[in-house]
């Protein structure tokens, strides 16, 4: 049933995604790959929409990727349903390793095993965002589909990557910008987007 | 009861007007567990936070679950919990549903392709600071290198990537080359 799988992918993703909102991204594009309730080209718009919005963003991005698939299969209910299935799904590994190890803080923080397992999640967690922001990129940044009348300039995104450059210029050397939050870039790029019908 | 209701809704608020998560929780956190309710020192919160980078899952829930359970219990735990994501719930629900209804229209669609080239750029960026952090040796730079080409170009479930790369750096650290 819908739900139940709903809540078991998003389980695996609280249990597994370490490194917080981002890196709940990579488990998104494997659930549109092996579930097919959403296209890789609506994470981007999850992304944003979760970036853009009060919460945590992983959290955001679960509700809105429930709220689609519940709402595939009937109105609005079942929508809010499908929202409230991810999000528990989502939250519940983390309620109960934490209520497990704050029992003895201590000797976990400190556990070799621990510590040592981590030295090999960081660069792996950081390895699977990367593939999956590569996978944005190809996605938006290419035209992929002109490729089917052979190579040619039309299958850059170039609109894309004037933009991109500025946003990575204003968020990475520009002193008086980089500072600032992200959803301020996220509606400038949504204005930039309309003003060039990108 | 009454201190559970509070707790509910301290973190409710947390989840209504923090933009980003996690990081934008520490200033109300020290403000209203710290000074004003004085719950807990500014060090065990700080540890909770640093520990809730970490561990799976999402930080800004971690941090509300280790909080939560501090003060009050297994019940306060959730409580906490169930208090931070429940404004996603409702912002997002109404969010998603006018995003819908609007959907086809073609300036939005244009606003959406601005949004995404966004996008890739935050990523970028999320990954440069990761990376900085978390590639600091020759092994940590391969296990990072075979997890991007091996999740980019195989439909393998991240959970496999994630179980291994542990089970490696257990054995890196542990199988007496190094120490």
């Amino acid at each position: 049933m819908l739900y139940l799988r709903l809540f078991w992918e998003f389980f695996k993703t609280g249990m597994f995604a370490v490194g917080g909102g981002m890196a709940t991204i990579p488990f998104l594009y494997n659930m549109a790959d092996a579930t097919g309730w959403f296209t890789r080209n609506d994470i981007a718009n999850m992304i944003a929409v979760g970036e853009s919005t009060p919460g945590p963003i992983g959290v955001n991005m679960a509700t809105y990727v429930g709220y689609v698939t519940g709402g595939s299969v009937g109105g609005v209910p079942a929508a809010v349903l499908g929202a409230a299935v991810a999000t528990l799904g989502l939250v519940t590994p983390s309620i109960i390793i934490i209520l497990i190890i704050a029992s003895f803080l201590k000797s976990f923080r400190n556990n070799r095993y621990v510590e040592s397992a981590f030295y090999g999640l960081r660069p792996a967690s950081t390895g699977l965002i990367a593939a999956a922001g590569l996978s944005v990129v190809v996605s938006n940044l290419f035209f992929a589909e002109t490729l089917d009348q052979g190579f040619s300039l039309a299958f850059f995104n170039w609109k894309g990557w004037i933009l991109a450059a500025v946003l990575w210029t204003l968020t990475n050397k520009v002193k008086q910008t980089k500072g600032l939050h992200p959803i301020l870039f996220i509606l400038a790029s949504a204005v930039a987007g309309v003003v060039f019908s990108m | 009861m009454s201190e559970l209701f509070q707790l509910y809704i301290l973190f409710f608020r947390m989840g209504a007007v923090t933009f980003g998560g996690g990081y934008a929780m520490l200033p109300i956190l020290r403000r209203e567990i710290i000074e004003s309710r004085r719950w807990m020192d500014e060090e065990t919160v700080m540890d909770y936070y640093a520990l809730s980078q970490g561990l799976p899952g999402i930080i800004a829930v971690n941090t509300a679950t280790f909080i939560g359970q501090k003060c009050r219990g297994v019940a306060g735990g959730i409580l906490a919990t169930l208090g931070v994501v429940f404004p996603s719930l409702i912002i997002i629900s109404l969010l998603a549903g006018v995003i819908t209804a609007f959907s086809h229209l073609a300036w939005v669609q244009h606003a959406f392709g601005g949004v995404r080239v966004c996008v890739c750029i935050l990523i970028l960026n999320a990954v440069v600071k990761l990376y900085k952090k978390a590639v600091i040796d020759g092994p940590t730079l391969l296990v990072f290198l075979a997890v991007a080409l091996g999740s980019y170009l195989t439909p393998l479930s991240p959970v496999l990537f994630v179980l291994a790369a542990a089970v490696v750096g257990i054995a890196l650290k542990n199988m007496g080359v190094k120490k």
